[in-house]
């Protein structure tokens, strides 16, 4: 298997199977479950933008922008809890369900964070639906210095 | 018009057979489909202006005429950057649903296992076979960016793959599928019942129903029916036939079958064949002979109706076959676009329906979580709104 290396360090880090013979049973524990979730599907990867780098990058900064919204949720339901009840438990974090207003409130605050971290995509749209505020600065610099 | 939030994750109905998510996986789900409806909403109708005010412009001015097919429009706008940035934003949303839903389900997969094999114990509503042979049109890609497709097992009585297809579709679709994700099986059930009443079908068949998220809610609308879903995967049937038994419905079998050669059945033998979503998963030559198995096991005066996304016709625009074709090429679905070529009325009558008899409608997903905005608008996403195209007919009387 191609992730032997990786499964080896898993198991090492568990320090359960060292050298232990893997039956059919038990292959699931050591399935290397990081590395799986990962898995690139078949078929090359398309890249849209000229240059792939600055793709790699945008794909990174998506998966940070993620754990940022999943960051600011988790905190949002510790507030929660804590105003509500005024002591904090994991088991409350883990159960929280939002009822119809706060999913509202929650669902608002995404929409918000895309887009914040999609504004520069927006504006680009914009630019394009509004040709008539997208004249250069230059332009603008020697009409504004005619007035 | 105010911005049109998606529902949160813990709205789907969470079913015995569904995996446990923490707060932080929800969370990623809640941020992703977000993250969709934004992209979907605010940045893919900037393709249309750009192809509008530059693209078919600049080219017009190039060549002194305008695109000849879709094709062409595609090398266009791939040099466009509101297009480039839309569709890169698209293409690692797809990439990162995988990425989660996976880390979900492989985290429990053995618990997930032992839960369907507990759910199906006694029960015959699963039919697997182990000599099986996964049709190659299904090996060669793993539809929808999910790496190992619908088929792969990861071990002996594993169902990860379908628990992620499950509990993913939200993200992808906005939730706009329903709860339990079954709008489109509604839908079909919904506008069969209303359009023939007197229609009593005591054997359906549901063709590549894969964990049956649009074959259950056919059952429950037809109690007195007998329901067959047939599908390649593995890990789909398992899933599918527990999750099917966990919701109560007990009128519904899972048998693993290939559709271009379903031996298991015999001549005239279903009221109705239904496949939804299904024919642009499968492969050029095999969709020919799944309408002529079609043909040979439904009932003379059978009912025969197929859920897909609208074919390309000369009333499409170039602009749009081009839009819609994204997911053939970036989302892993590569049949997609030479099946929406085809004209629906021949393959019909391949499966024995009169050119006459053909019939096309368009059904909207019935959606229990959106039931205060059931005239909302929907914006078109290309390949991804929850409308679709209903095409089928009525086989001959005689033969």
């Amino acid at each position: 298997m191609t992730f032997l290396k990786l499964d080896d360090m898993k198991t090492e880090l568990s320090g359960s199977h060292a050298g232990a013979s893997i039956s059919e049973t038990s292959a699931v524990d050591t399935m290397n479950d990081i590395v799986m979730a990962g898995n690139k599907s078949k078929g090359g990867r398309p890249y849209f933008l000229e240059d792939p780098a600055v793709e790699r990058v945008l794909n990174i900064s998506m998966a940070i922008a993620a754990d940022l919204a999943v960051l600011h949720e988790r905190l949002d339901t510790i507030e929660r809890l804590l105003e509500a009840r005024g002591h904090l438990s994991r088991k409350d974090i883990e159960a929280f369900v939002p009822d119809d207003s706060v999913a509202e409130e929650r669902q608002t605050w995404h929409a918000r964070f895309s887009a914040r971290i999609l504004r520069i995509i927006q504006q680009e749209v914009e630019a394009v639906a509004m040709p008539e505020n997208n004249v250069p600065m230059r332009t603008i610099a020697d009409e504004i210095n005619e007035m | 018009m105010s911005y049109q939030l998606p529902p949160v994750w813990t709205k789907l109905q969470q079913h015995a057979m569904f995996p446990e998510f923490n707060h932080d996986e929800r969370a990623r789900y809640n941020f992703l489909a977000n993250l969709n409806r934004y992209v979907s909403t605010v940045i893919a109708p900037g393709n249309k202006l750009a192809y509008d005010r530059r693209v078919e412009p600049n080219f017009i001015k190039e060549h002194s005429r305008s695109f000849v097919d879709r094709f062409e429009v595609g090398e266009a706008m791939r040099q466009d950057p509101v297009y480039q940035m839309w569709a890169a934003l698209r293409r690692s949303t797809m990439e990162m649903r995988q990425q989660n839903g996976r880390a979900v389900v492989l985290r429990q997969a053995e618990k997930l296992a032992s839960k369907v094999a507990k759910e199906l114990k006694g029960s015959d509503s699963l039919q697997l076979k182990d000599d099986f042979k996964i049709p190659t049109y299904l090996t060669h890609v793993d539809n929808h960016l999910m790496p190992g497709s619908y088929h792969t097992e990861y071990f002996p009585g594993d169902v990860s793959n379908a628990a992620n297809y499950d509990s993913g579709l939200f993200v992808t679709s906005g939730g706009m599928l329903g709860s339990l994700t079954d709008g489109g099986g509604r839908a079909i059930a919904a506008w069969v019942k209303e359009t023939y009443p007197k229609f009593h079908p005591k054997k359906i068949l549901d063709i590549g129903c894969g964990l049956g998220h649009n074959t259950v809610p056919i059952a429950q609308a037809f109690p007195n029916a007998v329901v067959i879903g047939i599908d390649a995967g593995t890990p789909m049937l398992r899933y599918g036939a527990a999750r099917a038994h966990s919701l109560g419905v007990h009128n519904v079998k899972f048998i693993q079958a290939d559709a271009a050669d379903m031996k298991e059945f015999t001549d005239e033998s279903f009221d109705w064949v239904q496949t939804t979503m299904f024919l642009h998963e499968t492969g050029g030559k095999s969709i020919h002979a799944i309408f002529n198995e079609i043909k040979r096991i439904l009932k003379n005066g059978g009912l025969n109706l197929h859920i897909e996304q609208p074919q390309y016709t000369s009333d499409m625009s170039m602009y749009e076959q081009f839009m819609r074709d994204w997911d053939a090429y970036y989302n892993a679905e590569p049949f997609w676009g030479h099946m929406h070529d085809l004209a629906p009325v021949d393959l019909m009558e391949e499966a024995g329906v009169p050119r006459d008899k053909f019939m096309q409608v368009g059904v909207k997903a019935i959606n229990d979580l959106d039931k205060d905005k059931r005239d909302g608008k929907v914006t078109e996403d290309y390949g991804r709104s929850p409308i679709w195209n209903v095409f089928g007919g009525w086989k001959s009387a005689t033969n």
